[in-house]
């Protein structure tokens, strides 16, 4: 579906330095897949997800999306049709001032004859649960709504991939499941291939993989399992594993036997009351 | 609840007016304004103001809301009939006092200049009384479709509107946020003279812009992936229709603007 090879990144910053920001990712994202991006902030996560849909080109390398080089021109609505993308701030990716017109608007980009529009609504706004708000103004709602209308707009478009650029950073703990449990359910019911990219651990848990970044470069990847179990390596990439797994880890080296790949606190809790 | 967002002075209801497809009311609204100018005997006076008031009446808007909304031009209303009556040059004197005389002449056209601000200002409020400001937008960029051509950019002034619609109220919200975060640091917003306080805005100025241009960046970013290349090629969810009562509506100024021509030039028209 997605394919990455030796991407390379280099933009010119603020005060004129050339600052390399991917150096050479290699990465295949077969369809269906939901696989979480993690890494600490400048690891190059954001930059590598602007990629997939051509809001970014490479420097060097390739990025390929269904057949499709991103560097072409003619493809670039094509690509942005099939992979679409959900910012962080959901505040500022909705444009119009009525739920239905926003979702609206990204069909009617694309030249949708008018009477298969509102279909394309009414079933993007199901799928996220937001039916009900379809008349509402979006600034009355809260961020994990407002997340969700936005994640109906890319919907609307019928992409095969949605590309999630830290959907839940700027929202409290209610909003966050609830965009969690959209978009498994996209990947589950509806076959998207999710591409996630958070600084969330716990979020993380739910992908089939889970890909670490740091300085431009993959570091590791597997699935969560695999990766989480990993508690030293992870704090070397800047990142904080889940309380669970730094518990295991620290009570192995102390010699208490326990497995790896411990993550989840419901697994340490079951192995330590064995 | 559709579109029943507090900007500007949409009053929600459900009258014909309501209903209106906005073009209507916007061209009726101008075929209005140019019958006003056809106007000169108070017979054609009466009859544009019974019009407006029955459209208010059928409107189904509180009256008294409707006629506030001529406040704001009560001083140039009175310095008008002001004006008329002292400088008007005319035969039959009124009334006189040092070197000010007031004209019968003079009194009557003022009345009439004052009459027709009036009737504009009233009339163009029940269009915005009556049509959300999002169908409002609907109904001006289509009617300034057709002069595309010769450059008037219709789709993008009607994007602007969407967008500034949409974020009004956030970036109200935002002020209101900004102006805790800097009362709370100390910055004061209530007291001083005008200069002062004029100055005093500048710690809620600056934030506001900063943001207010981060978002449209990150707007124009999200629109960009979603696919919008501007208006070439783009289609609308709801397509705007002209029904029966359009035409009826179109078909009542009509009628009532070649009645004012009428009485206007129709004596000389039979005379020759």
């Amino acid at each position: 579906m997605i394919s990455v090879k030796e991407l390379k990144h280099i933009y010119t910053d603020a005060d004129g330095n050339e600052v390399s920001a991917l150096n050479g990712i290699n990465l295949d994202i077969p369809e269906g897949e939901f696989i979480a991006i993690i890494g600490a902030n400048g690891s190059g996560k954001s930059t590598l997800a602007r990629h997939l849909n051509a809001l970014l080109l490479p420097t060097a390398g390739k990025c390929i999306v269904d057949g499709m080089d991103t560097t072409e021109e003619k493809n670039l609505w094509h690509i942005r049709q099939h992979v679409g993308m959900v910012f962080q701030n959901p505040d500022n990716q909705i444009v119009a001032a009525i739920v239905a017109e926003d979702v609206a608007f990204g069909p009617e980009n694309v030249g949708v004859p008018g009477s298969e529009i509102k279909g394309r609504v009414d079933r993007a706004l199901a799928a996220v649960g937001m039916t009900e708000y379809a008349g509402h103004a979006p600034h009355l709602l809260s961020g994990g709504q407002k997340q969700r209308v936005a994640i109906a707009g890319v919907l609307a478009l019928e992409p095969r991939v949605i590309v999630l650029d830290e959907p839940t950073a700027m929202l409290d703990p209610q909003g966050r499941r609830e965009i969690v449990r959209t978009v498994k359910q996209l990947n589950r019911e509806k076959g998207i291939t999710i591409v996630y990219i958070t600084h969330y651990m716990t979020e993380a848990l739910e992908a089939d993989r889970v890909v670490v970044m740091e300085k431009g470069n993959i570091r590791f990847s597997g699935t969560p399992h695999e990766v989480f179990s990993r508690v030293d390596e992870l704090e070397k990439a800047g990142l904080e594993a889940p309380l669970a797994a730094k518990i295991a880890n620290e009570l192995r080296k102390g010699g208490v036997k326990i497995p790896e790949e411990i993550i989840t606190d419901e697994e340490l809790a079951e192995v330590l009351c064995r | 609840m559709l579109s029943d967002i507090t900007l500007g002075q949409y009053f929600p209801g459900n009258s014909f007016i309501h209903r209106l497809d906005p073009r209507t009311k916007i061209l009726a609204t101008l075929i209005y304004i140019i019958a006003i100018f056809f106007a000169d005997s108070f017979l054609s006076y009466a009859i544009l103001t019974g019009f407006a008031f029955a459209v208010i009446l059928f409107s189904r808007l509180p009256v008294l809301m409707v006629l506030k909304s001529l406040k704001p031009i009560m001083i140039i209303v009175l310095l008008t009939l002001g004006i008329h009556m002292f400088t008007a040059p005319g035969e039959h004197v009124i009334f006189t006092w040092k070197f000010l005389s007031v004209t019968q002449e003079g009194l009557e056209l003022g009345i009439k200049m004052s009459l027709r601000l009036m009737l504009l200002l009233l009339f163009s409020s029940v269009l915005t009384f009556t049509t959300s400001p999002i169908i409002l937008t609907d109904g001006i960029e289509s009617l300034l479709r057709p002069f595309k051509k010769v450059g008037v950019p219709a789709h993008e002034l009607a994007m602007m509107m969407t967008i500034a619609l949409r974020f009004i109220p956030t970036l109200l919200e935002e002020t209101d946020r900004i102006m805790k975060a800097q009362t709370a640091r100390g910055a004061d917003f209530s007291s001083g003279n005008l200069l002062q306080r004029a100055k005093n805005m500048l710690p809620l100025l600056v934030p506001l812009f900063i943001s207010a241009f981060r978002r449209a960046d990150e707007l124009a970013v999200a629109m960009e992936s979603r696919c919008y290349r501007g208006g070439e090629g783009r289609t609308r969810m709801h397509e705007l229709m002209y029904k029966g009562i359009d035409y009826a509506a179109f078909g009542t100024v009509f009628v009532l603007t070649a009645l004012l021509a009428f009485l206007r030039w129709g004596t000389a028209l039979c005379a020759l």
